[in-house]
């Protein structure tokens, strides 16, 4: 049976070069960055040397990169870091609606810790209106955080004008740049952001290696305590394959990244273009123009995500959703819910996220595969028959 | 998808009687699509067993498999034998289901449960059949 990987805001696979980049080092080349002594010598300047290429991708100084485990570390450094070396100055902090659990539930638990929150809604299309951003700023915010690109529904954010209005108010901002960072340009001086979170693993690098950009001179709380790793700011012996899986992976998003956008930009609009001519009642979610370039995401109607996606995996595709079903804790997507789709609609969300490995081939097996599961799972709906009677009993 | 037993997935990739009764006897909704799933169960009654069951479901994998299951456990039985599908007996026929679809096997207990109301009502049974229940548990 044909494999069509279509889920790659969950993952994307590892290059063969970020492989073989990270190789020796869970070979011979196995020393602590901390010893002094070849070993020890030799793991460093690989760290440091994947420090300089992260640098590079995102426009920033080495020193300012601090190594992570994922983006969820990141975020949460970020927030908590940020928001408790700041706290003597207010305890006010605000975020968008539409982010990524690992940044909202962080927020969370500072609200438990005694700061107060506001949280900042999104349009119809997912966008943060700056405006609104800077209503919400008060004299006591102290912390600000957007995400620059919602890897669920793809809409990218205006940062540059956020980070402009949040910092004019005095307040520290930050940006979960997890689904942009090696995706699309992302330059820390151009977004004039303070802080930004990325991971290698959403742009071919391994699993447990992420990063927190933090601009020079900001202060903030280190995260784990311990040893003087990543300057004292992040403890513990550095995961030493992963991070130069990282930085290889950055290497190559640099070198390639408009040869990558233009190739997926041309499936997902193959997709986008494709659906609606084959199925009816197909939205398409988040931003049409400003959205990532392998994002399709969409809600079907009449129909739940979940058994879409098992469908769809018995004929080989991999996909996501955010309906209630499909998550652990069945409650529909957070982001869908904010951008006002009603509960009903939201349960037919079904994404297909691009990557380098896709062809034209598969856009068309999944254009050819899924109107067939979505005919199966609407005949078996009662929300389906119900509008084919009122259809009928309008006409 | 490995959340799902065999038995399950196999009910979710074929499922049984799936469709709507014309002029059925009873109908039987619960859910709504707001939570997540939604089940419709038609059934016809002659000589006070359910000679033909359909259901129309919205909702997840388990909540398809179990619509499946429970219109199969129900096919021919008598009313007071389809009274006593309980949902932990669904779940026992479906081998199991992960815990956070647990709910999913009420709801298709309590679908067919309604359609019989439903049924009883319109033959204006519904008071009868209570106290039988009712005489039933003592």
């Amino acid at each position: 049976m044909r494999k069509v990987y279509l889920d790659h805001v969950a993952t994307t696979p590892v290059s063969h070069e970020v492989l073989e980049a990270m190789l020796p080092y869970l070979k011979d080349a196995y020393g602590n960055p901390q010893s002094l002594h070849d070993w020890g010598d030799e793991a460093r300047e690989a760290i440091e040397d994947a420090r300089g290429r992260v640098a590079s991708l995102i426009g920033a100084q080495p020193g300012e990169i601090i190594f992570t485990s994922s983006g969820t570390e990141a975020n949460n450094f970020a927030i908590k870091g940020l928001a408790l070396a700041q706290q003597s100055k207010g305890k006010h902090i605000v975020v968008s609606a539409i982010e990524h659990f690992s940044l909202l539930h962080s927020a969370r638990t500072l609200e438990k810790w005694g700061f107060e929150l506001t949280l900042v809604p999104v349009d119809r299309y997912g966008v943060v209106d700056p405006e609104g951003v800077a209503k919400s700023i008060r004299e006591d915010t102290i912390l600000v955080s957007v995400m620059h690109a919602s890897s669920e529904v793809g809409t990218i954010q205006p940062i540059r004008e956020i980070a402009r209005l949040a910092k004019e108010a005095g307040a520290i901002f930050h940006t979960d740049a997890v689904a942009t960072t090696g995706t699309i340009p992302v330059d820390v001086k151009e977004l004039a952001v303070d802080a930004l979170s990325l991971a290698g693993n959403q742009f071919y690098g391994p699993k447990g290696a992420g990063a927190l950009w933090v601009k020079k001179g900001a202060r903030i709380i280190p995260f784990l305590d311990g040893g003087v790793q990543e300057g004292g700011r992040r403890a513990g012996t550095e995961n030493v394959p992963a991070i130069v899986g990282l930085g290889k992976a950055a290497e190559l998003a640099k070198a390639e990244m408009e040869s990558r956008t233009d190739r997926l930009l041309a499936l997902r609009n193959r997709l986008i273009e494709g659906l609606p001519s084959r199925i009816e009642h197909v939205r398409l979610t988040g931003h049409p123009t400003q959205r990532l370039p392998g994002n399709s995401s969409f809600c079907i109607e009449f129909i739940e995500g979940e058994a879409m996606l098992m469908l769809l995996s018995s004929k080989g595709v991999a996909a996501s959703s955010g309906s209630a079903c499909t998550s652990k804790v069945l409650k529909a997507s957070h982001v869908l819910t904010a951008m006002g789709i009603p509960p009903a609609i939201a349960q037919g969300s079904l994404l297909f996220s691009f990557g380098l490995d896709n062809t034209e081939e598969d856009v068309d097996y999944v254009l050819e595969v899924l109107p067939p599961i979505v005919d199966k799972l609407r005949q078996m709906s009662p929300l389906y028959s119900k509008f084919l009677k009122e259809e009928r009993g309008g006409k | 998808m490995p959340v799902y037993n065999e038995k399950v997935m196999e009910h979710f990739m074929n499922p049984r009687n799936v469709g709507e009764i014309e002029n059925p006897d009873g109908i039987g909704e619960v859910g709504n699509p707001v939570c997540g799933d939604m089940m419709t169960f038609y059934i016809k009654v002659d000589d006070n067993r359910l000679s033909d069951v359909k259901f129309k479901t919205f909702g997840c994998g388990a909540a398809i498999a179990v619509s499946s299951i429970v219109s199969e456990m129900a096919m021919g039985k008598t009313l007071e034998e389809v009274r006593k599908i309980t949902p932990a007996l669904v779940a026992q026929e479906l081998e199991g289901l992960p815990k956070n679809k647990y709910h999913c096997s009420n709801l298709g207990a309590q679908a067919l449960n309604k359609a019989i109301n439903n049924y009883l009502k319109k033959q204006g049974k519904a008071g009868e059949s209570k106290r039988r229940r009712k005489d039933e548990k003592e």
